[in-house]
């Protein structure tokens, strides 16, 4: 009996390392990941809905934060249009999806004016405005940049483009660096509504 | 003697030319891959404690060139015990962050942890075989020398 269990002792470590081997893997997602994901950090602004933006809102929903500002010529409009199809694209899904945009540019961007601009891409969108040292800390919380760079007589700002993924329990999951399709938004939304 | 020199020294010449042939035909048409397809960098256990006392410490470089199919994944990891702005990523301690690239392209990202506030990553395409391959490894030689 006890040479029984000498043996099932040296045999357990051998089909536990099997069965990990065995075990299906996780699909990858098309965005960097963070592992272990953390809680996203919280956050209080004025919403271009008119109410409190803050992430608790949305628990239950997959975010996709971005940060940017209504006058950006080209960065802005391109990430907005994407995130728009890619609602698109999901059919029923998007309703458990909230993009939120928040500005890097609090002297320009009102809710008002957010609120106008966003409906533009899709009319669910939610912007997110407030005071320059609330939106500074966010962004510090969050690991974005954002420098005002003078052009002809106004300013235009430099800023992380990459969109954030957070999931319906309010963790950071993903970020997806700028640039890339509505179909990789798409691919990662499905796999994250899935777990 | 000189003749003998001569001949040794040709015959020398004439093996490292065929295995120099040799290992061009096998680098040209072996398929290129990898055993990981992570590109990793780590930020030490304290690193943020040595930038305070002044030291420069610069763990990534200004451009990372990675090829598709081979180290086509970004891996940053913070071993150090404070958060860390690495690369495009805000990385938590004990935390990793993951970045897999699928087109050829050259990507930047803004990041305070350079002096010029950006981070270039260039992605290679796949080197097929042939030429494209052969000139990979010839470049992976030149850079590992």
């Amino acid at each position: 009996m006890p040479a029984l269990k000498r043996v099932a002792a040296l045999l357990m470590p051998l089909l536990l390392a099997a069965a990990a081997l065995a075990a299906p893997t996780a699909p990858a997602l098309k965005a960097g990941v963070f592992e272990p994901p953390r809680q996203a950090p919280e956050f209080a602004l004025r919403g271009s809905d008119g109410a409190v933006l803050n992430l608790a809102r949305y628990r239950g929903k997959l975010v996709l934060l971005s940060f940017g500002f209504t006058h950006c010529a080209a960065v802005c409009p391109t990430t907005l249009a994407t995130l728009a199809q890619a609602r698109k694209a999901l059919g029923a899904a998007a309703g458990a999806v909230q993009v939120v945009f928040v500005t890097v540019d609090p002297e320009r961007d009102s809710p008002a004016q957010m609120k106008a601009y966003l409906a533009a891409f899709d009319p669910s969108f939610v912007g997110g405005a407030g005071q320059p040292e609330a939106l500074a800390a966010m962004r510090k919380d969050y690991g974005v940049v954002a420098n005002k760079v003078p052009m002809g007589g106004s300013y235009a700002v430099d800023h992380t483009s990459s969109i954030f993924l957070i999931d319906r329990e309010g963790k950071l999951r993903a970020m997806m660096p700028y640039g890339r399709d509505a179909r990789d938004f798409v691919h990662d939304i499905q796999l994250l509504l899935a777990q | 003697m000189h003749k003998r020199w001569l001949r040794n020294g040709g015959l020398l010449l004439l093996v490292c030319g065929l295995a120099a042939l040799a290992w061009a035909a096998w680098a040209a048409f072996s398929p290129v891959t990898a055993a990981s397809r992570d590109a990793l960098f780590e930020i030490p256990a304290g690193t943020w404690a040595r930038r305070m006392a002044g030291d420069k410490i610069e763990i990534l470089p200004d451009t990372i060139r990675l090829t598709l199919g081979v180290n086509d994944v970004l891996l940053l990891k913070n071993l150090d015990d404070v958060p860390q702005v690495f690369g495009p990523a805000l990385i938590m301690p004990g935390q990793s962050f993951r970045l897999p690239f699928e087109q050829a392209s050259t990507y930047s990202f803004a990041c305070t942890a350079h002096a010029s506030g950006q981070m270039n990553v260039i992605v290679d395409p796949h080197p097929e075989r042939g030429w494209p391959a052969l000139r990979w490894r010839l470049r992976r030689l030149a850079s590992a020398v």
